[in-house]
């Protein structure tokens, strides 16, 4: 028996119960991956189209063709282990050492400056006076101090990267609320104990905030130290390309760079998801897919 | 002036004293605050007392002296025939949040106040004991849930262990509910009644509800502010266990107006 016209087909009954259901529009109805894609797409299209035109010169900005090829013969050049990938592995270092560096000193220097009166009221007033310096203009005195070896890049990388893992722990040690210390003093806890078992794990997700900002400021510390001091990492090809002016080779190395970054940031990611699987819903959002 | 009450015994007049106070004053010379005056108190075994008052009446400061995170001005202080001069394992204490830690399990939270003073095989020996609180106060089947998965009143019970595990001689209690919705108040309420008639608790109370207050206690302190001091002792006279149909009961009602109208003369001032 088929329904008359005027009715809804027996597959639109249940909808048709629902009176008022909410309006998505259609741009936020895109699925992720779709719009993703389509962005990638356009931004390259775009790209080539500048570039065809002429309105700039393939001089000043590579075409996505060439930057393709460079890409590339770059690839082909790190997996064959050539000097490029030599140079990557230098640079790789001085930002595995200047991480790891920074996160001692600080983590030592957060808790100084969050745990005892002294260092919140004598050490902090330095810390931020240093904070607020372009960090970066200190890259002269570095390599006059440590020479255009590996040292320098890590000193300056290392300067960079401490303040922020500083502020965190900092912050993260101010974190635990009045109630959790007025139990802790309850339950008749040394300071050091207060500090291990309540205070730093309250404060991990702010220390990890930290973190991300300084896997962010290792790299930027480690290339501009190879930009000024030389050497032989991943900085100096970037630098050589350009005054070269191949600019699809320096689109190529800065984009096999970026995955040094990108794998740093996961490391932490990946760290904080395993250590503060209390909080796992807030942390996946802010950075990675 | 003389302080209008002097300790007297709620629940049976020949039970021991646990804590005593006599004489206990605080005052915060910096900030010119006379929070306590010539406050005297007794707790008798297996009793239920407690303070009501307005807020900043002295009630927090008399709670923190109590409990040992606070010395008093002047007076003694004395716990199961100690002074109290610093926080003790045979002081439990509640507040108003659970404070539950988010990284360990409920069962590791309950055992937390051992492991602090005893270490952390000491706390693993007393798991058993952990699981058996668990499971009086309903929450067997979540003692490896962490705090996260508990719902408010769960995690107030975990609380409740937690303040238990340490088998503490007197159990302080900072408004312990206030922080829940009332009809999760009231039952949290009735179960703690049962928990302390069950292990036979000396229980002080601090709250701000006249019912909570009367629903509970064998004798219910009224408090005055400015100086802080106790202005009635009022017996509640009710057979236990209590039942939240009493709160419907004329005598019941009269008890309340009663405090009330001790807390009209002198609390708001």
């Amino acid at each position: 028996m088929t329904p008359p016209a005027s009715t809804p087909s027996a597959a639109a009954a249940g909808p048709a119960d629902t009176v008022w259901t909410e309006e998505v529009s259609l741009i936020d109805r895109i699925p992720r991956s779709v719009a993703m894609i389509g962005l990638f797409v356009a931004f390259i299209a775009l790209w080539q189209f500048t570039v065809s035109v002429g309105l700039v010169s393939p001089i000043i900005l590579a075409s996505p063709w060439a930057t393709l090829e460079q890409l590339i013969f770059v690839g082909n050049n790190l997996l064959s282990g050539d000097y490029m990938l030599r140079a990557l592995w230098i640079t790789t270092k001085e930002v595995v050492y200047s991480f790891a560096l920074a996160i001692t000193l600080g983590f030592s220097l957060g808790v100084l400056v969050g745990e005892t009166g002294f260092g919140e009221r004598a050490v902090m007033p330095y810390l931020v006076a240093i904070d607020t310096m372009p960090k970066i203009a200190f890259a002269p005195l570095f390599i006059a101090w440590l020479g255009f070896d590996i040292h320098s890049k890590v000193a300056l990388a290392t300067f960079v990267a401490t303040f922020p893992i500083v502020v965190g722990t900092a912050a993260g040690l101010h974190a635990a609320d009045e109630n959790s210390r007025l139990l802790f003093k309850t339950m008749g806890a040394s300071r050091l104990q207060t500090l291990l078992k309540m205070k730093l794990p309250t404060g991990l997700p702010h220390f990890f905030t930290g973190l991300k900002i300084a896997s962010v400021g290792v790299m930027a510390g480690a290339i501009t130290g190879e930009f000024l001091g030389g050497g032989k990492g991943f900085g100096e090809l970037i630098r050589v390309a350009a005054s070269q002016l191949d600019t699809a080779r320096v689109f190529a190395l800065i984009i096999y760079l970026s995955l040094v970054g990108l794998a740093t940031f996961g490391l932490v990611v990946w760290a904080q998801r395993r250590l503060v699987f209390w909080q796992k819903a807030s942390v996946g959002g802010d950075a990675l897919p | 002036m003389t302080s209008a009450v002097t300790a007297f015994a709620p629940a049976g007049l020949d039970a021991r004293p646990v804590y005593e106070l006599r004489n206990v004053t605080k005052t915060f010379p910096k900030r010119n605050v006379h929070a306590l005056d010539r406050v005297d108190l007794t707790l008798r075994e297996g009793s239920f007392a407690s303070v009501i008052g307005a807020s900043g009446c002295g009630k927090s400061t008399l709670l923190k002296i109590m409990a040992g995170l606070l010395p008093p001005s002047s007076g003694s202080v004395v716990l199961a025939g100690k002074p109290v001069t610093g926080p003790r394992r045979d002081i439990g204490m509640m507040f108003q949040q659970a404070t539950l830690f988010p990284w360990r399990t409920a069962i590791e939270n309950v055992v937390l106040p051992i492991e602090i003073r005893d270490g952390k095989s000491a706390a693993q020996a007393k798991h058993a004991d952990a699981r058996a609180l668990l499971e009086l106060v309903g929450l067997k089947d979540f003692a490896h849930v962490f705090p996260n998965e508990l719902s408010g009143g769960m995690a107030q019970r975990a609380a409740i262990c937690r303040m238990l595990i340490t088998e503490p001689a007197v159990l302080l209690l900072d408004e312990p509910f206030s922080a829940l919705d009332e009809l999760t108040r009231d039952f949290m309420n009735m179960e703690l009644q049962r928990i302390c008639l069950a292990r036979n608790a000396t229980s002080f109370l601090v709250t701000h509800s006249i019912q909570e207050a009367v629903v509970l206690s064998d004798v219910v302190y009224v408090m005055s502010p400015r100086p802080g001091r106790f202005v009635e002792a009022v017996t509640v006279d009710l057979p236990r266990p209590r039942t939240l149909e009493m709160i419907t009961t004329p005598r019941f009602g009269a008890l309340v107006d009663r405090i009330r109208s001790r807390l009209d003369k002198g609390a708001f001032l």
